[in-house]
């Protein structure tokens, strides 16, 4: 692919509403449609290899008979999530859920969330370390290929009017309201969907990594720094879990957002590139 | 007006949510079941399975073949140690033997190699011993660090005159699993790495029981079950194949957990 073909949407003669313009070059859509897939495989079987210890600690060890900061369990009937002094009664979800036979399943994550659903470690490990390869990879020369073609400074990078405090405020109460950008000014990222894709690819993603390298002794030896960077691999474990977690929850505003926004527009520009800007509101009203 | 949009925005928002909801839960149950026969196939094993290889073979090459594990200091300890897999071998050899307090116990080094061994818990003690306080990292994610001391594997391997046909050191262990003997296996350069150890000693006692009395392996960088417990004997062979069941280990051989378990 060649930078210099990618019609840069700046560059089209004033376009507007209604407007079919060149959206989402092929490399962002390609490198969604693996980590689409890749995410949903990592999240899957990393919550099965949360169920082998369904455990979470701070520091440098933490085993059973090290105070926890979560867990999820079940005493055979009743399931809970504890997070320090709060117990949130979760029966039938986590902790304990039907399983794959009907039978209670004493188990933290359900088996309709997990990569195997039956409790298989050894299967999800099979997967999470081979899949992680799947999103380290592509990952690294995505990032590279983003700066090479200026896709991080020109489309992700805020400037610095987006980034006063009034601005993002705006933002945020027109995405409250619902009201997204149309005509010409939806040919650009918002602020916050700045925020949150340059927070995944640059904050989110290389945390993962780092802090699922940091669970393997082989990578320790090599990498000493990482248990400086994480102050050890009990903490490394949580702040994977907690990485994990606001994962899904960009997952699902991202899903909510393509949903709201119009899916069929923006799928389509997902996969071939080209997107129907919005009407102009005054338009739309009509 | 307004206030008729906002209505009109919260009919669609609750409308689109349900419509996400069942749609999402319908896909991802659909995509999970989808990877989980992919998974089950034997190509689909077979793809995930090269996930295993690319991580030796980076790791092999990325890191310095002798990097160490981190070492930690005296304070940064478990208060307490907790023991795993077999606590008490269920021989009856084994329990004749502790209740001798392993006085006749013999560890037999053989295979590959020029001069066998037959090494009892004295000589072991007398042999160059190194400490170090480490990370037990569990495969199921919990870690606990101890204080380890033994004999370093590669001394053992000298004074055996292990031959250079030898690819792996296998570990032969007291304990059992529904009368299928425990056993472990490692390449030659994890063999031959100054921290992997046959340590006598946790925390600057004896071995206890349940922590694999009296011997067991520390083998660094890779995982906790690498680390064989109440290992009576071993062995250098050149392949692993007609060892159990030929995939260098006991959870390697019943459930599938990965040989190299550096990660």
């Amino acid at each position: 692919m060649n930078v210099s073909t990618e019609p840069n949407a700046e560059r089209s003669a004033n376009p507007m509403g209604g407007d079919l313009v060149k959206r989402h070059r092929l490399s962002t859509r390609l490198w969604h449609w693996l980590n689409a897939f890749t995410i949903f495989t990592m999240i899957g079987s990393g919550l099965m290899i949360f169920n082998a210890h369904p455990h979470l600690y701070w520091g440098q060890y933490g085993a059973n008979y090290d105070g926890s900061w979560l867990d999820i369990g079940s005493d055979g009937t009743h399931g809970w999530v504890r997070i320090g002094p709060l117990t949130i009664p979760t029966t039938g979800v986590f902790g304990i859920s039907t399983g794959t036979d009907g039978m209670p399943d004493a188990h933290a994550f359900p088996h309709w969330i997990t990569l195997p659903g039956d409790y298989d470690l050894a299967k999800a490990r099979r997967w999470h370390l081979f899949f992680a390869w799947v999103l380290m990879v592509p990952w690294l020369l995505y990032f590279i290929w983003s700066l090479l073609n200026r896709h991080l400074s020109r489309d992700l990078a805020p400037t610095r009017a987006e980034l006063a405090p009034k601005h993002i405020l705006q933002d945020i109460a027109d995405h409250a309201r619902l009201r997204f950008p149309t005509g010409a000014a939806a040919l650009h990222h918002n602020i916050l969907q700045k925020i949150s894709y340059l927070g995944v690819i640059c904050g989110l993603i290389p945390l993962m990594i780092l802090s699922g390298l940091t669970l393997s002794p082989g990578w320790v030896a090599a990498w000493p720094w990482l248990y400086t960077l994480f102050g050890g691999r009990a903490s490394a474990r949580s702040i994977h879990f907690i990485g994990m977690s606001l994962i899904v929850a960009f997952i699902l505003i991202h899903l909510i957002m393509v949903v709201l926004a119009g899916p069929f527009n923006e799928i389509r520009s997902m996969i071939t590139g080209k997107f129907r800007l919005p009407k102009e509101r005054g338009e739309q009203q009509t | 007006m307004n206030g008729n949009r906002i209505n009109i925005s919260q009919r669609r928002l609750h409308f689109t949510r349900r419509k996400l909801l069942i749609g999402g839960s319908v896909t991802s149950g659909l995509l999970l079941t989808g990877c989980e026969k992919i998974g089950g196939s034997a190509t689909g094993t077979s793809i995930l399975d090269t996930g295993e290889k690319l991580t030796y073979n980076v790791q092999r090459s990325l890191s310095s073949r002798m990097a160490l594990a981190p070492e930690f200091r005296p304070d940064q300890m478990s208060p307490r140690f907790r023991s795993n897999g077999n606590t008490m071998p269920a021989s009856a050899d084994y329990a004749t033997q502790l209740a001798q307090n392993f006085v006749n116990w013999v560890l037999r080094v053989d295979g590959l190699v020029d001069t066998p061994l037959d090494l009892s818990l004295a000589d072991l003690r007398e042999m160059p011993t190194r400490s170090q306080i480490t990370a037990h990292n569990c495969v199921e994610g919990w870690t606990a660090i101890a204080k380890w001391t033994g004999v370093p594997l590669s001394f053992i391997l000298q004074r055996a005159n292990v031959r250079s046909s030898a690819k792996y050191i296998v570990f032969h262990c007291a304990d059992d699993f529904g009368g299928t003997a425990y056993y472990e296996s490692i390449d030659m350069l994890d063999a031959f790495h100054p921290q992997t150890i046959l340590a006598w000693g946790i925390n600057d006692q004896p071995l206890p029981v349940k922590n694999g009395a009296p011997l067991r392996l520390r083998v660094e960088r890779q995982l906790g079950y690498k680390q064989a417990k109440y290992v009576m004997r071993v062995e250098a062979v050149d392949s692993l194949k007609s060892i159990g069941q030929g995939k260098g280990g006991f959870w390697e051989d019943d459930i599938d957990y990965e040989w190299y378990a550096g990660i």
